[in-house]
């Protein structure tokens, strides 16, 4: 046992240091990837017919294709159209695309939510169809998909291992790594598998009680 | 064109992983429901950490741990084992929840109900409320096994012969190799979709079945 917490204290530096590398390309694709998710709501509920399709196509392709399938086509295609980005940016860009395509579909779901009630309101104060969108729908919207954009962090977060196939030296890339020198994969991916525990595990509890308080207020 | 057979060629692997998967989360999670809503408390806390542990840890560090360390333990597994095993551990995690909010929506009369007909604990389990609490979570159970569709192509990475590991063979290899991801992507929307609207289908039918 003594043993197994030496090597784990060993090791822990350069899991660690893949863990902050997990979080950054996490951090990086909400942040890109959410406001993109609300254009994609916003175009998919656009009267203009092409703009309709075009996003719910990208929305459902980024659904329906497994995040592993997205981070290969980046990896090995951008290369074919002759920009070799970094296995890193190939990482954010995929990570990207599925969090915008997922959170085009809460975002939707929560627009569509909005009391048609309060949007009249709006309308009968004269607002704008820009200032009902922009202070009536998105910001009532918003708050409804709030539990489902958490746990689609959570998820992201999650995803975040599979840019270990797209050699990205992440929390996974480095045990694998640690594991072919050491030959202690049991303990390795043990460590590793704790470390993403420790964050996904009390992450879901906050998204459980903000979902229970949300529909409490309700 | 023949360049696509490689793939039609592994989609049984990715079905036998979904399936196998399934089927094993499927048996595992019904102790865990049981357990999960247990007076005994630590039962309640075994199942309660079991399901957190499964899904709070990413499938592929799941798949390496039973793959390259179980091993380490004398337990030698082959890749297409490990990943239904580990996958069916995941699957178990997300199914027990699942199980628990088809129990929570049956109507508590209904339990009361069976308890005034005199009926036992197993008779009014398998008459009474499972198939109720069944027909509440079967969008569930639809949406879930639709993910995990897509989750089998993890099972690449250890060297299960399934659709992206082909895909990936090929696109190591040559240019055009990315065409296979394409098809791939496109065999995984053509098992979706249609699960998907059939899941849609049976909501919308429940939602008219429970109005009546």
């Amino acid at each position: 046992m003594t043993n197994m917490f030496q090597f784990w204290a060993g090791i822990f530096p350069k899991l660690f240091g893949g863990l902050i590398v997990s979080l950054e390309l996490t951090a990086l694709s909400l942040l890109i990837g959410l406001p993109l998710g609300l254009l994609l709501a916003l175009g998919v509920s656009s009267r203009f017919k092409p703009l309709s399709w075009l996003s719910i196509a990208l929305v459902e392709i980024g659904r329906g294709a497994p995040a592993l399938v997205v981070l290969y086509v980046v990896y090995f295609g951008l290369p074919a159209l002759h920009w070799s980005p970094t296995a890193f940016l190939c990482a954010v860009i995929g990570l990207t695309y599925t969090t915008a395509a997922y959170a085009g579909e809460y975002l939707r779901g929560g627009l569509r939510s909005v009391n048609a009630g309060t949007i009249e309101a709006g309308q009968a104060l004269a607002l704008t169809n820009a200032d009902v969108l922009r202070f009536v729908i998105i910001p009532q919207g918003l708050r409804v998909a709030i539990p489902s954009l958490m746990g689609l962090a959570i998820q992201i977060f999650q995803a975040t291992s599979l840019t270990y196939s797209i050699t990205v030296s992440e929390l996974t890339a480095n045990a694998y790594s640690i594991s072919n020198q050491t030959f202690r994969a049991l303990e390795t991916f043990a460590l590793a598998g704790l470390m993403y525990a420790a964050i996904t595990i009390p992450a879901s509890w906050v998204t459980r009680q903000v979902e229970r308080r949300m529909s409490l207020g309700q | 064109m023949g360049g696509f057979a490689p793939i039609i060629l592994a989609i049984p692997y990715t079905l036998m992983v979904t399936v196998g998967a399934f089927l094993i989360g499927f048996v595992i999670a019904i102790p865990l429901m049981f357990m999960r809503g247990s007076k005994f408390v630590p039962f309640r806390l075994v199942a309660q950490g079991f399901i957190d542990i499964a899904r709070g840890i990413p499938p592929i560090v799941w798949l390496f741990f039973i793959y390259f360390g179980l091993p380490g333990i004398g337990v030698l597994l082959d890749p297409l084992e490990a990943a239904i095993i580990g996958l069916g551990i995941i699957s178990a995690g997300y199914l027990a929840e699942i199980f628990r909010g088809g129990l929570v929506a049956v109507h508590k009369g209904q339990f009361e109900a069976s308890h005034a007909l005199g009926l036992g604990g197993w008779t009014m389990f398998t008459k009474v409320i499972a198939p109720q609490a069944l027909r509440a979570m079967l969008p569930g159970l639809a949406t879930y096994f639709i993910g995990l569709v897509k989750d089998s192509s993890i099972a690449s990475v250890i060297g299960v012969t399934e659709m992206v590991f082909a895909a990936s063979t090929y696109a190591r290899r040559s240019p055009e190799g990315i065409l296979l991801f394409f098809i791939a992507a496109i065999v995984y929307m053509a098992l979706s979709i249609p699960m998907g609207l059939a899941a849609r289908g049976m909501e919308a039918r429940m939602r008219k079945a429970g109005a009546r």
